[in-house]
């Protein structure tokens, strides 16, 4: 099977920071790949490069057996990659309809219904329990349920891959819960890039873990086997809370 | 904004015109006139609001959109002797092709960088009209002459010198432009332009080509300047250099701020507020501009959202 996914010799460097380092990736489809280390490891940077919203420094990134490399984001995002942003970046003024109206009203191609619209967001919202909120500013939404629009805002995209940059962060217990049901179902019809500190979440989602540490890569195998992986211990799992 | 109570908006713009109708014929000739006039000014606000309310894009050149109207149908009629209505088109046109050929160039720069670059523009466009003196009139400017100004409608023919005609036509202009933005900014392609304005790089990253989209903003916020210019000429008959000089592209933005940036109705009540203040105080004193100015630091002070955003923020949130 061909990777959905694939990035060769991958770098970017801030002044003299090498943030991502000759990262060489590959992710199938259909699976869903937890990406770990820690603070400052590289992880925002690599997924940047990988949507677009940054480019390389060198190295070529091919997504679905094309090579996207110099494509901007935007046509990046229409081919399937939809990205969540670490920072919460949701429209704070608009109400959480609108800012899941936006990705919803895109992926309908020509003129449909109003209905259609409303139809998608509120299923992207129901999904994501946001449902009876649609009518608050997003700016006044709680931020666990921030992360949640943008994760909503995500869905709508209809991504083939869906990048989760820290989605869990500031969830309360019972909303990781469902979040993780969200995520499976999720995965069902997409390839899941999940960056994410919670281990038990990663624990019990990914197929496969890779861990970055100085912008490189420095493991990657099964939840089980990095668990047991000294290298990976010393690096991350030691230093985590 | 988008979700917020259609219907409401709707039968408050139709009000708002059903009034301008009425008031055609309560008012006493002198503000008849004047009336009339903001009406055509108000067009230019609003234009002015498409790119700077919605789109958060600050362009201190759109003058140079008015001006390419109120010359493209002025010259129309003097120069080439074209009909009324021809006239009219041809001056939204240059509008339209203007602002497209603008849009390319500064639409590359944002912020500070855009106000400059469109100013430039717009200096150049100003230098133009005195340099072409022979065609343009130069800084004398032109007067379309009466018997040109005429609409022919079949048998019948309206004269745009005519009070009420002309009040009328303004009138038209103005409800035409106040349905085509409001439907504009309720439309999808509203919500993205208020998307661009309040995060543009999110925007992209939900697969939105926000150059495209700002691009079209331009077009069609400079087409309506551009109809504005080319009304004024048609109905006011007076072509001028200064239309096109710095002082036009800062007012329409003062305008919007006066009555609300990104509300519908901002800058008919921001162009109205604006003169009826100025015609209160020249009443008074010399140094009424002043007095103006005075006014406007303070609206900006404690009502930075103008009058039609203020009291959407406090009192009415569907305010469209
Ligand atoms: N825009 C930027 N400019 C300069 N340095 C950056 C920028 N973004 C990230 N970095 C640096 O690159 C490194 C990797 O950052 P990041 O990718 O955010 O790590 P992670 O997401 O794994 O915590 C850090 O040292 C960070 O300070
Ligand atoms: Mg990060």
């Amino acid at each position: 099977m061909m990777p959905l996914l694939t990035t060769k010799g991958l770098s970017r460097n801030f002044g003299g920071l090498r943030a991502v380092d000759g990262v060489d990736f590959a992710l199938m489809p259909g699976e869903i790949r937890a990406v770990i280390g820690p603070n400052g490891a590289g992880k925002t940077t690599f997924v940047s490069l990988v949507s677009g919203r940054i480019q390389p420094s060198s190295g070529m990134i091919v997504f679905d057996g094309a090579d996207i490399t110099g494509l901007p984001a935007y046509i990046r995002v229409r081919q399937g990659i939809a990205y969540t942003f670490q920072i919460t970046s949701v429209f704070a003024n608009l109400s959480a309809y609108d800012n899941v109206a936006l990705p919803v009203q895109r992926t309908l191609s020509d003129g449909r219904s109003k209905g259609a619209v409303r139809t998608g967001v509120m299923a992207a919202l129901e999904r994501t329990g946001l449902a009876d909120r649609a009518h608050m500013p997003a700016g006044q939404l709680s931020y666990g349920h921030q992360r949640l629009l943008e994760v909503a805002m995500g869905l709508a995209l209809k991504p083939r891959l869906l990048i989760l940059d820290e989605p869990t962060q500031g969830l309360a217990d019972s909303e990781i819960d469902n979040f993780i049901t969200l995520v499976r179902e999720i995965a069902k019809n997409a390839t899941v890039l999940l960056i994410e500190h919670n281990m038990p979440v990663v624990m019990q989602l990914a197929d496969r873990i890779t861990v970055f540490n100085a912008g490189k890569i420095l493991a990657e195998d099964t939840p089980e086997a990095i668990r047991e992986n000294a290298a990976v211990q010393e690096a991350y799992l030691g230093t985590a809370p | 904004m988008s979700e917020a109570s259609p219907a409401k908006a709707y039968t408050l713009h139709l009000g708002v015109i059903a009034l301008l109708f009425v008031l055609s014929f309560l008012l006493p000739e002198y503000y008849h006139g004047l009336l009339a006039r903001i009406m055509v000014l108000a067009v230019f606000a609003m234009g002015y609001n498409m790119l700077f309310g919605y789109v958060g894009l600050l362009s201190l050149g759109h003058a140079m959109f008015f001006a390419a109207g109120l010359y493209g149908a002025g010259l129309a009629v003097i120069q080439l002797g074209w009909s009324v209505p021809l006239a009219f088109l041809g001056g939204v046109a240059c509008g339209a092709v203007l602002a497209l050929v603008i849009g390319l160039l500064a639409l590359r720069t944002t912020g500070v960088a855009f106000m400059i670059v469109t100013m430039m523009f717009a200096q150049v466009f100003y230098l133009l009209i005195l340099y072409f003196a022979t065609w343009t009139g130069g800084d004398q400017g032109m007067v379309v002459p009466q018997p040109a100004r005429v609409l022919s409608l079949g048998a019948t023919s309206l004269e745009l010198t005519n009070p009420t005609v002309r009040y009328m036509t303004a009138l038209g202009l103005f409800s035409i432009v106040l349905l085509i933005t409001s439907a504009i900014v309720r439309s999808r392609y509203g919500r993205v332009l208020v998307a661009i304005r309040e995060n543009e790089e999110r925007t992209k990253m939900l697969g939105y080509d926000t150059f495209s989209n700002k691009l079209a903003a331009v077009v069609v916020s400079g087409t309506i300047c551009a109809a504005s210019g080319a009304a004024y000429a048609l109905l006011f008959g007076y072509v001028g250099s200064s239309f096109a000089s710095v002082q036009y592209s800062i007012l329409p933005l003062l305008w919007v701020l006066l009555g609300g940036a990104a509300t519908t109705l901002g800058p008919l009540i921001g162009t109205l507020f604006m003169y009826y203040v100025i015609d209160i105080t020249s009443g008074y004193t010399s140094a009424y501009l002043l007095i103006v100015g005075i006014a406007l630091i303070l609206l900006v002070l404690f009502f930075p959202k103008g009058i039609l955003g203020s009291i959407r923020q406090r009192w009415l949130g569907w305010l469209p």
